[in-house]
């Protein structure tokens, strides 16, 4: 159960806690052009919050409790440390040149953010603030993903094309691992001990098996009416039996549904244009993706896998978290 | 010989870094690559607000170097880039001969006529050439060859794509000057042929005369010149070298917008490109070569990121596998500008979005909306497979 546990928070922030505070719960959206962030309620499927950030706000996510909201503010060079409930800054993290995304430990404490103009990985400690180690990777790292058990932190290198995987003890590399043009994502997987990288211009996902770091399958996408090289994944989540993924194919303009045990895809769900990231309602019924271009938020109905409604936010929305 | 000795030390710390990393059982691979410039006098400009930076190109395929030096430290591949500039009038085909004797991989930077002289000559077979520098058609059609790939965009599609946002903008009304040199009139013709291809008008043609220095008279003469044409949305300027175009924006006769050489533009690339992650290339790039990032750094960018690419997963270094991997549907570059990066597997031409640009921002990335085609949108832009005369890469 606590491995059930970890592993929802790490795929899907602050995902499941018996301690939900909001009966419906918050969708947080990063504004990339707009240096804030939109909070759209649930239920309502409105917005009822805009926060200022700083600069570049991309990559967001809850603490374990809901407590924290963790930003990168790419161009402030800073992670930012909120109060979700004031929606005050409370202070800054030490993050390294232009973080871009990161993944919070499943003890809740060590941060590990990708360094996209400077290639390496820097962990911080969250309650010290202090950076604990810089680990260098290949150029341009952006996705980041943590093992159910914490044990193995994986980065993936845009231009290196690489997902490098990271001994959490040691802090070390301890194996590399070629995928598709530009990779963008990365997630763990439990019940399969699988990662899956999404590779943005390569048009794939790389699976992997974390024990030996193989190469088990490619999943490929193909829309008809549009070219293949606009389809290109970014942010993809699993829904929490890990039998379906949704996959966000930016310019494309949808979202594929890929069934996770085949990986074949089975669904192609219309959003707005380029669609980058998304989250689940607390409730896993409803799914909010954000439209870069479009500057708006689609919501998805889990069960039907149609598209319900499309909410204006910011300019550029690009990272979404839930809060419960 | 140019030297930048921060590159070197660079790479010597990446090197240590990944030394300590487990690496999977690859072959230790080692792939030289030259860079061969020819020297050429620039023509004298009216103005030297924008001197051409010494190290263009050059500066590219360093940065790209850098990049895929870091893929290649993971996997056991070493990759080394020796730059060779030839001075005006010096032995180009000897220094070309020297380079193809040590490097199976060339960039070639240099007109036209040097880049066949280069492609042609017998130590240059079953090498892996790329131009880098030369625009011109004839090197994609009757001319080409089949060692000779193209990163550098034909000058076709920086009209087309041109010729695509004045299509799109209804501005199908324009008018042309045309400067005094063989670039200019040659230019003047590849705009003509992409206003026929996508129903732009040119109403009026004049040539450029002018003797004196315009920077104290373009108030004066510029209106009176520019009286005569018919009316029009849009003024083009043929002027390649960059000598009078931009003197002739805000001085004419009728308020109109300025396009081809000058004010709207396409380019393979420009500093204004932000999209599509271009940011982080303009970052390293500047971070490197403290100037902004041009169409024919990007050329040599690109070129070398393919050897790399062909490289990383062919796993080989003879030329004739990263030619044919490079040529076929699995190759797909990162090129920063939304789409895989492709090459033409008609003409060896890199096949790339373009981006139509002013000074200030990028307008379009072309191909735009609307442009269809029946196997890629890109290839609107430049010569299709239909209407090139290139056999050397078969059918």
């Amino acid at each position: 159960m606590r491995l059930a546990a970890i592993l929802l928070i790490t795929t899907l922030p602050v995902a499941a806690l018996p301690t939900a505070t909001h009966a419906a719960g918050e969708i947080w959206v990063t504004n990339e052009k707009d240096d804030t962030i939109s909070v759209i309620d649930v239920e309502t499927r409105q917005v009822v919050r805009t926060i200022e950030t700083g600069e570049r706000p991309r990559g967001i996510t809850f603490n374990s409790d809901g407590s924290r909201l963790y930003i990168c503010a790419s161009d402030s060079d800073a992670v930012q440390v909120m109060d979700p409930a004031t929606g005050e800054i409370l202070h800054d993290l030490p993050s390294g040149d232009d973080p871009e995304q990161f993944v919070l430990a499943p003890d809740d404490r060590h941060l590990w953010i990708a360094n996209e103009d400077d290639a390496v990985t820097t962990v911080v400690d969250v309650e010290t603030r202090k950076v604990v180690a810089q680990i260098n990777v290949g150029i341009e790292p952006e996705g980041m993903a943590v093992s159910p058990d914490g044990k193995i932190v994986v980065t993936t290198s845009e231009t290196t094309n690489m997902a490098h995987w990271i001994d959490t003890g040691k802090k070390e590399i301890f194996a590399n691992t070629l995928v598709d043009s530009r990779p963008r994502h990365a997630e763990f997987t439990k019940t399969s001990n699988e990662l899956w990288v999404s590779s943005e211009i390569g048009g794939t996902i790389t699976v992997f098996d974390v024990a030996t770091q193989a190469e088990k399958a490619k999943v490929r996408f193909e829309i008809a009416g549009v070219n293949a090289d606009l389809l290109q994944p970014v942010g993809f989540k699993f829904t929490p039996d890990e039998k379906t993924v949704f996959v966000a194919l930016g310019p494309a303009n949808h979202v594929a549904v890929v069934n996770a045990e085949t990986y074949e895809v089975e669904d192609y769900i219309l959003v707005g244009r380029r669609v980058w990231h998304m989250a689940f309602s607390p409730d896993f019924t409803q799914l909010f993706t954000t439209n870069g271009v479009s500057g708006d938020v689609t919501v998805i109905d889990v069960a039907s896998r149609q598209p319900l409604e499309s909410i204006k936010v910011g300019r550029f929305p690009w990272g979404a978290a839930t809060r419960f | 010989m140019i030297y930048h000795p921060t590159k070197a030390g660079r790479n010597a710390c990446l090197a240590l870094v990944f030394a300590s990393c487990t690496m999977p059982a690859q072959a230790d691979l080692s792939i030289a690559m030259t860079y061969l410039r020819q020297e050429v006098e620039a023509p004298p400009v009216l103005s030297n607000l924008d001197p051409i930076p010494e190290d263009r190109g050059i500066a590219g395929a360093e940065v790209a170097l850098a990049d895929t030096r870091t893929t290649g430290q993971f996997l056991g591949h070493d990759y080394q880039l020796e730059v060779v500039s030839v001075p005006p009038g010096d032995d180009l085909a000897g220094a070309a001969k020297a380079a193809l004797a040590s490097s199976r991989i060339l960039l070639v930077d240099a007109p036209t006529a040097d880049v066949l002289t280069v492609a042609d000559l017998p130590e240059a077979q079953g090498a892996l050439l790329f131009n880098v520098s030369s625009g011109a058609r004839t090197l994609r059609d009757a001319e080409c060859r089949a060692n000779l790939l193209h990163t550098v965009a034909e000058d076709a599609m920086r009209t087309d794509a041109l010729m695509q946002v004045l299509a799109a903008r209804r501005w199908t009304r324009t008018v042309m000057i045309i400067g005094p040199r063989d670039e200019d009139r040659a230019f003047a013709e590849t705009l003509r042929a992409s206003a026929l291809k996508y129903g732009v008008e040119i109403l009026a043609e004049k040539d450029w005369t002018f003797e004196t220095d315009l920077r104290r008279s373009t108030s004066a003469e510029i209106p009176l010149f520019t009286q005569d044409f018919p009316d029009h949305d849009v003024l083009l300027i043929a002027d390649e070298t960059d000598d009078f175009a931009r003197y002739v924006q805000h001085n004419t006769w009728l308020p109109r917008p300025v396009a081809g050489s000058d004010g709207l533009h396409g380019e393979g690339w420009a500093p204004v490109l932000e999209q599509w992650g271009a940011v982080q290339l303009q970052n390293r790039f500047e971070k490197y070569a403290g100037r902004n990032m041009g169409a024919r750094d990007y050329a040599a960018w690109a070129a070398v990121r393919s050897v790399g690419e062909a490289v990383t997963r062919s796993q080989s270094d003879d030329p004739a596998v990263l030619r044919a991997y490079i040529l076929s549907d699995a190759f797909a570059l990162d090129g920063f500008k939304g789409r895989s990066l492709s090459f033409r597997d008609w003409n060896g031409q890199l096949r790339q979005p373009m981006a139509v640009v002013n000074a200030r921002a990028l307008v379009e990335l072309a191909p735009l909306d609307g442009y269809l085609h029946q196997t890629n949108e890109t290839d609107s832009l430049g010569l299709d497979r239909g209407e090139s005369a290139c056999t050397a890469f078969g059918d």
